[in-house]
């Protein structure tokens, strides 16, 4: 048993249920809140994980996450759809309760998933890593379902979170490299996807992916 | 003994049948205090009952025995119901008697009455009024299932009393699993009483409304049993709740001085529910019909999630 189980086990849970509050959320601009809080949950568990092994690199990893997914993407996601003028559009989704038992399926199938590779490694923590790969699962049908590319790109965001979460909850954090590799990878990849959106609406009119297939088509 | 067991018992329905139109008055004297009204005062549900017990009923022609059965009906399975939960103390013979799935088969059981009895003299309102209520009633009813089964599955059994024995021996422990079946039994206790993000309590004679069109046709003393009912209802599933997610103040023992406490304990619990469904009631604005299954989707996911929970982090 790790030490300070119990909440790193009320964190996983939080984590899940804000994963499925961004399956369900429609508007862009609440979309973005609540991936500040994920980050926030998932700078917390990072907190706790640090403070269970008083690791300093762990601290360090904490506080970079939290500079990084509560302030610095979610200000710049902010900032962005403010600019394209898309952060109060209502997406169509598919019937949100069929997406909730879809999503539902995802959360069994990944928990019994996890039951073998618990069983396989010594004194890792199963439920997170059900939980940690029920989130991916999740932000992987989200990016599937979302019709506008900026969600998708949360959906995006949304994933590697649940990666670093399950890193860092299973293991104890990746090397300080990797870390920082993948921080610089998200902060470059926001950028870039920021100016491309532009290009994408100059060129198609629209953010719409399912617009963007049609007039492909068409041509 | 056994006397005293069943005296108990009946002291529990009383406190039941009295207290239940003084919670009715509370949350909207809470609602009225939130949104800066003075507010009818805390009596204003029994002097309505007073004067609807007082007036002279009107049955239409059309209307068959069922119509004037069901307000009986409704009430007593209401009272049933209310004798079921173990509230105040666990030492009740009936509580024993059944279980939480026969609690919610209780409900469907007057919900179904006050369908058929609206659907009966076949007017628009009423006919509508019932669609909408069953179709509310059966996405609440495998919500509220789920929510049951996680304190269930925690100890062992799916009757109330081995519950609150159980919860109450473990102490105060945060559940993952029963914090996602606490918030879902919150949600379905606002569908399934008819409260404001599912339907609106206040409005007569809007297209919207579901509860108050089951009732348009009643009048007098039936209007009045049915009014009690509801209010004896919403109590119950607040009774319900105290049970599940917060038994400690239920008594263990038989003690007159326990007795005591426990009843005040229970009245503080109710007062808390009270005003927090009245603040809920004022931060959310009503839902379209057509959201609701959503709302009551979400409900049941939140409560399928805590017992998944409770299967993964085996606690």
């Amino acid at each position: 048993m790790m030490p300070l189980a119990a909440p790193i086990n009320l964190l996983a849970a939080l984590f899940l249920l804000v994963v499925f509050a961004m399956l369900w959320q429609r508007r862009l601009a609440n979309l973005i809140t609540i991936y500040a809080w994920q980050g926030t949950i998932l700078t917390l568990s990072i907190a706790l994980a640090a403070y269970a092994t008083h690791s300093a690199h762990l601290y360090a990893s904490a506080c970079l996450n939290g500079l990084l997914k509560i302030v610095l993407v979610p200000a710049l996601l902010r900032r962005l759809a403010r600019r394209l003028d898309v952060q109060w559009d209502r997406e169509s989704l598919v019937q949100v309760s069929t997406v909730m038992l879809i999503g539902l399926g995802l959360v069994i199938f990944a928990f019994n998933a996890a039951l073998p590779i618990a069983a396989a490694g010594h004194g890792i923590n199963r439920a997170i890593i059900g939980i940690a790969l029920a989130s991916i699962l999740l932000s992987l049908l989200m990016m599937i379902l979302r019709a506008t590319a900026l969600s998708q790109v949360i959906g995006f965001l949304a994933m590697e979170n649940s990666l670093i979460f399950a890193a860092t909850s299973v293991t104890y954090g990746m090397p300080m490299v990797i870390e920082f590799g993948i921080a610089l990878d998200v902060i470059v990849g926001v950028f870039i996807l920021g100016v491309f959106f532009f290009h994408i609406r100059e060129q198609f009119d629209s953010l719409d992916i399912d617009r963007i297939e049609r007039r492909e088509e068409s041509r | 003994m056994i006397a005293h067991l069943f005296m108990r018992q009946g002291v529990q329905i009383l406190f039941v049948l009295a207290m239940a139109p003084l919670l009715a008055g509370w949350v909207r004297q809470c609602r009225a205090w939130l949104a800066n009204r003075a507010g009818a005062g805390l009596l204003q549900p029994y002097r309505e009952l007073l004067r609807l017990l007082r007036k002279q009923p009107v049955v239409p022609h059309e209307a068959s025995a069922l119509f004037v059965a069901t307000p009986y009906i409704v009430f007593t399975t209401m009272v049933v119901a209310s004798a079921l939960v173990p509230m105040i103390t666990i030492h009740l013979p009936l509580a024993g008697a059944a279980d939480a799935v026969v609690l919610a088969g209780v409900f469907s059981l007057a919900r179904i009455f006050a369908a058929l009895a609206a659907m009966d003299l076949g007017t628009g309102f009423g006919s509508m009024g019932a669609r909408r209520a069953m179709l509310v009633g059966f996405l609440a009813e495998p919500a509220l299932l789920m929510v049951l089964f996680t304190p269930a599955l925690i100890s062992g059994s799916t009757s109330l009393v081995v519950i609150v024995r159980q919860l109450a021996r473990h102490g105060v422990i945060l559940y993952p699993s029963m914090a996602f079946a606490a918030v879902a039994y919150v949600m379905v206790t606002l569908a399934e009483n008819a409260r404001l993000p599912v339907d609106n309590p206040d409005t007569h004679l809007e297209l919207t409304m579901i509860h108050e069109a089951l009732n348009l046709e009643y009048s007098g003393r039936y209007l009045a049993l049915i009014e009690w009912g509801a209010a004896i209802k919403l109590f119950v599933y607040i009774g319900i709740g105290a049970a599940l997610f917060f038994p400690w103040g239920i008594a263990q023992g038989t003690s007159s001085a326990g007795l005591a406490i426990a009843y005040a304990l229970f009245s503080a619990k109710l007062a808390t529910a009270g005003a927090g469904l009245a603040v809920i009631e004022t931060v959310f604005a009503k839902l379209r019909l057509f959201r609701v299954p959503e709302f009551l989707g979400t409900a049941f996911l939140l409560a399928v999630l805590g017992l998944l929970m409770r299967y993964l982090f085996g606690h």
